[in-house]
């Protein structure tokens, strides 16, 4: 039924990948930071589902249903660090968290 | 030009104008907002792709858990306008030409893979049968049970850890 050419959705997934790193650098919110990278597994999710579909196999949906529960893991604990971090440095400023810097 | 190429041109837009709203957004819950469309756009071209079941969980799961979390969070924190400092401008200028680096380099890299060349030699989408949610179940819990377990663990571990990471007295 789809006739949408499978290379179509993998320059959507790069540009959506690229962007998710520009925000990542951009940003100076710790909490927009983490949806930046929210934004990087779902490009990733995108080529995975469109790599599927090229090769008729079932594996990279199976990948993609993983990728999610990791990310809703990966949140949870994600947002309990953000506010960790925020209750002590009172700012979510990433330049804020600067312990570890040299 | 025929609907599913309409129905595609127009997701992706709102996907890429989602994620560039994402980046441009001042306030921490329009960004929020934005990603929230970027989903959505995504999950429709799940359902174009014929992955029914990923695209119901796109919505539910991501769209819905992730992001009430999100928003829980900054409603939580109170978080407002974005502090600007020199290093906002030095991101600015270092951000920019480092995303459309990595851009180009994922199309090179992805051009010259096996897998670009035949995308390029091939007509493009291969197979016909899109997946079915039955035939990605039984995968799920044949082939995939052990990881399947596994991820039920990792749920655990990470509910532990937020709750001992958001702990009010240590």
């Amino acid at each position: 039924m789809s006739v949408i050419p499978i290379s179509y959705y993998l320059v959507l997934s790069a540009i959506l990948f690229g962007l998710g790193a520009v925000a990542v650098v951009f940003k100076r919110n710790i909490i927009t930071i983490f949806m930046a990278i929210e934004l990087m597994l779902n490009a990733v999710n995108l080529a995975f589902v469109a790599f599927a579909r090229a090769h008729g196999q079932l594996d990279g949906l199976v990948f993609v249903f993983f990728v999610i529960v990791v990310a809703a893991a990966e949140a949870a604990v994600g947002l309990a660090i953000v506010i960790m971090i925020t209750h002590n440095r009172q700012s979510l400023n990433v330049e804020r968290a600067n312990l570890l810097k040299f | 030009m025929t609907v599913p190429f309409l129905l595609f041109f127009i997701c992706a837009f709102l996907a890429v104008l989602g994620a560039v709203l994402l980046i441009v957004a001042w306030e921490p819950i329009h960004s929020a907002l934005a990603l929230i469309l970027v989903m959505m756009s995504l999950a429709v071209l799940y359902l174009l792709l014929g992955a029914e079941f990923i695209a119901a969980v796109q919505i539910i799961v991501y769209a819905g858990a992730i992001m009430v979390l999100f928003v829980f969070v900054i409603m939580l924190l109170n978080a407002g306008i974005e502090e600007r400092t020199n290093w906002s401008q030095f991101a600015k200028v270092v951000g920019l030409p480092m995303g459309f680096f990595l851009l180009l380099a994922t199309a090179h890299f992805l051009s010259r893979s096996a897998v670009g060349a035949s995308i390029a030699n091939g007509t493009g989408a291969v197979s016909n049968a899109g997946v079915s949610t039955r035939a990605l179940s039984i995968a799920l819990f044949r082939q995939y049970l052990f990881p399947f377990e596994a991820t039920s663990i990792l749920i655990l571990i990470a509910l532990l850890g937020a709750l001992i990471l958001a702990r009010k007295d240590n």
